[in-house]
């Protein structure tokens, strides 16, 4: 396996009949390196976690995670990866009204044997300890629709089901912006902490630059991204 | 989880549209299972009713009224048969048995028929059975009479207790054979024919409760004839309302046909009783066929509903597909999840339509019996009943494939950007 844990090449991204949002000649990141990736709005950032993440497909150029070439993989094959190595926090959550708490966080191990084989045999109580760290010990909130919790619950949920399994790469995009200071910070300590314990390598977006420093390095989309139609963004 | 717990919980989430849309597949599947019920009822009834007859007599009308009532006890006969030209013809050399009907007295609504002790031993039904006694027997003395099955189930009748016949048919009559009533000697076991809601007493005994009737009028106290006395009068009937025949030979059937409708003594029509029922058929046919075309057409618009509510749900829940995506659910299960909520919808619209489908001919074969003489037999679905449950499911499926399809094109992106 490669020492890099992401890798793109000379990435050029554009929606149909738009100018390119990503240009991106070269970025890197090492594997257990936790990055803290910061923008403006509109920066490409959340398209940039997306082609990394194999949510994005339509890119020129080449995206390699854990040594495979996202753009390679085809539909079910993108999907299977996704699923067995990151683990994606979304910034709109991504939770399924329909299930609960529990079943929210064990989604992912349920369609990924590996993913099920690194949580350990019981997929339940992994997602309770998880769960617990991230302050959701209530086993009465645990089986409550997810819809039933408040925003800021709703995205710890989204995180405990990203990091069950222990991923390879964990992806979080703007995992904060729903939590208050206090359980802001708790988060990222608890997050750094299982990454940490994993060997998981961590690309972290958000705007709040006062949490940049509990990372190895921090990026900045204006380093990386040349797209022109992003550039004049300040 | 399952892909068909997912499904399973996914349609619990919509469960107000998932109900109507099952609702509306249940009653296109009540009406089509009913409706089907219904004519092989019908047919299977009409054709059991009665076996072994070679040819039914009657005065002069036309076939289906005469085979309507003189074996299914609907309508009236337009006139009667003498008493001579019935045993004329009775005693024919080529006849082998004749069974003599006399109709138009009821009790309690239902109907009175009068007629000799051949109909316990020649009349047969549903292939090659005769009439069997649940209780008692056949009739002994004149004011004897033999209760069909639902006669005796509906009235709470056993073999003993006292009846009083009435004059005419209609479910309340005011002229009421009161002075001569009779005893139960025998009920017969149940036989899903119209035999089973007939009340048979001898013809002796039909002329004798009308000795001092005339004019659907019961004669002035004076002139009246009591039971004792009628027991010592003359019980020659003058008529009879019609006659089965028995032929010793297939082969005279359509002679001893030819030779009634042309007997010159009085006007008389004799019908073989399977033509006359395909004459029936063929009536009834059209409208049978239109009938199974429009539950066709229902069961159509069902699944049409279905295909509707699921693809209008899916442009909301392009999400939930995207979100099942992103945490590593193939095309291939999002594909295999929408033709499992088609499956589901349509297996519980078929469970419950089936369900109502039972329920409503149950509360409906009573009065079927009673209005048109069907005997709807409940039981088990036939394998032509599963064929049409199993081919709505089938269609569902494919119904199903439509919005399937559509999911498993849309992009994973496509659904990742609302909030839940």
């Amino acid at each position: 396996m490669t020492s890099q844990a992401i890798e793109l090449d000379d990435v050029h991204f554009a929606w149909p009949r738009s100018a390119p949002v990503l240009t991106i000649p070269r970025f890197t990141v090492a594997q257990g390196e936790s990055v803290f990736l910061k923008g403006a709005s509109g920066s490409g950032k959340s398209t940039l976690l997306g082609l990394i993440g194999g949510v994005l497909k339509q890119a020129h150029g080449s995206i390699r995670v854990l040594g495979t070439s996202m753009l390679d993989l085809r539909g079910a094959r993108r999907d299977a990866f996704r699923a067995a190595h990151i683990g994606f926090i979304f910034q709109m959550f991504n939770l399924l009204p329909f299930l609960s708490v529990l079943d929210n966080v064990t989604l992912t191990a349920r369609f990924s044997r590996e993913r099920a084989a690194r949580a350990g045999g019981d997929l339940g109580g992994e997602a309770r300890r998880l769960l617990a760290e991230l302050g959701l010990s209530d086993p009465r909130l645990l089986m409550r629709p997810v819809t039933e919790l408040s925003i800021g619950q709703q995205q710890r949920v989204a995180a405990a089901r990203a990091l069950l399994g222990r991923p390879d790469l964990l992806i979080a995009d703007e995992p904060t912006s729903a939590l208050d200071a206090d359980t802001r910070l708790g988060f990222l300590d608890m997050l750094r902490r299982e990454c940490d314990g994993a060997g998981t390598t961590l690309l972290f977006v958000s705007h709040d630059t006062a949490l940049a420093g509990s990372f190895d390095r921090t990026v900045s989309m204006s380093e990386i991204n040349r797209a022109e139609s992003v550039r004049s963004w300040p | 989880m399952a892909l068909i717990a997912l499904a399973l919980r996914s349609l619990w989430n919509r469960r107000t549209t998932a109900a109507l849309t099952v609702a509306a597949i249940a009653i296109s599947v009540t009406l089509l299972l009913s409706v089907e019920n219904l004519r092989a009822a019908a047919r299977d009834g009409f054709a059991k009713t009665l076996s072994g007859a070679d040819l039914i007599v009657g005065a002069r009308s036309g076939p289906i009224n005469l085979l309507l009532y003189s074996v299914f006890r609907i309508g009236d006969a337009t006139a009667n048969v003498t008493w001579e030209s019935y045993q004329k013809i009775a005693k024919h050399p080529d006849v082998d048995w004749s069974i003599p009907i006399s109709l138009g007295d009821s009790h309690r609504g239902f109907r009175v028929m009068g007629t000799s002790l051949d109909y316990f031993a020649h009349y047969r039904f549903a292939g090659d059975q005769i009439l069997q006694f649940a209780q008692g027997r056949p009739w002994s003395d004149l004011y004897d009479a033999v209760l069909g099955a639902d006669v005796a189930a509906q009235l709470h009748y056993a073999v003993g207790d006292p009846i009083v016949l009435a004059h005419g048919i209609g479910n309340v009559s005011f002229a009421q054979h009161k002075d001569k009533p009779f005893r139960v000697a025998g009920i017969l076991r149940r036989t899903g024919t119209p035999v089973d809601r007939t009340v048979h007493v001898s013809l002796q005994a039909i002329t004798a409760i009308h000795l001092d009737w005339q004019s659907g009028m019961q004669a002035l106290p004076g002139a009246r004839v009591s039971a004792e006395e009628a027991r010592h009068r003359d019980l020659t009937p003058d008529s009879i309302t019609a006659f089965i025949l028995g032929m010793k030979s297939k082969v005279m059937v359509f002679v001893m046909q030819r030779a009634v409708n042309e007997y010159r003594e009085e006007p008389l029509l004799a019908i073989i009783p399977g033509v006359a029922l395909q004459q029936l058929w063929s009536l009834v046919g059209i409208a049978d066929q239109a009938l199974m075309l429009i539950a066709a057409f229902v069961v159509l618009a069902g699944l049409l509903g279905m295909l509707t509510a699921i693809l209008t749900s899916l442009n909301e829940r392009r999400r939930e597909m995207a979100i099942l995506r992103s945490v590593g659910a193939p095309p291939r299960d999002i594909f295999l999840l929408l033709i499992l909520e088609a499956g589901v919808l349509a297996l519980f619209g078929v469970l419950f339509g089936t369900a109502l489908a039972y329920l409503l001919l149950a509360i409906a074969q009573p009065m079927l019996i009673d209005r048109f003489g069907i005997f709807v037999h409940i039981s088990m679905l036939r394998p032509a009943d599963l064929a049409i449950l199993v081919a709505i499911v089938v269609a569902s499926l494919g119904i199903g494939a439509i919005p399937a399809w559509r999911a498993y094109r849309n992009s994973l992106a496509d659904g990742l950007t609302i909030r839940v």
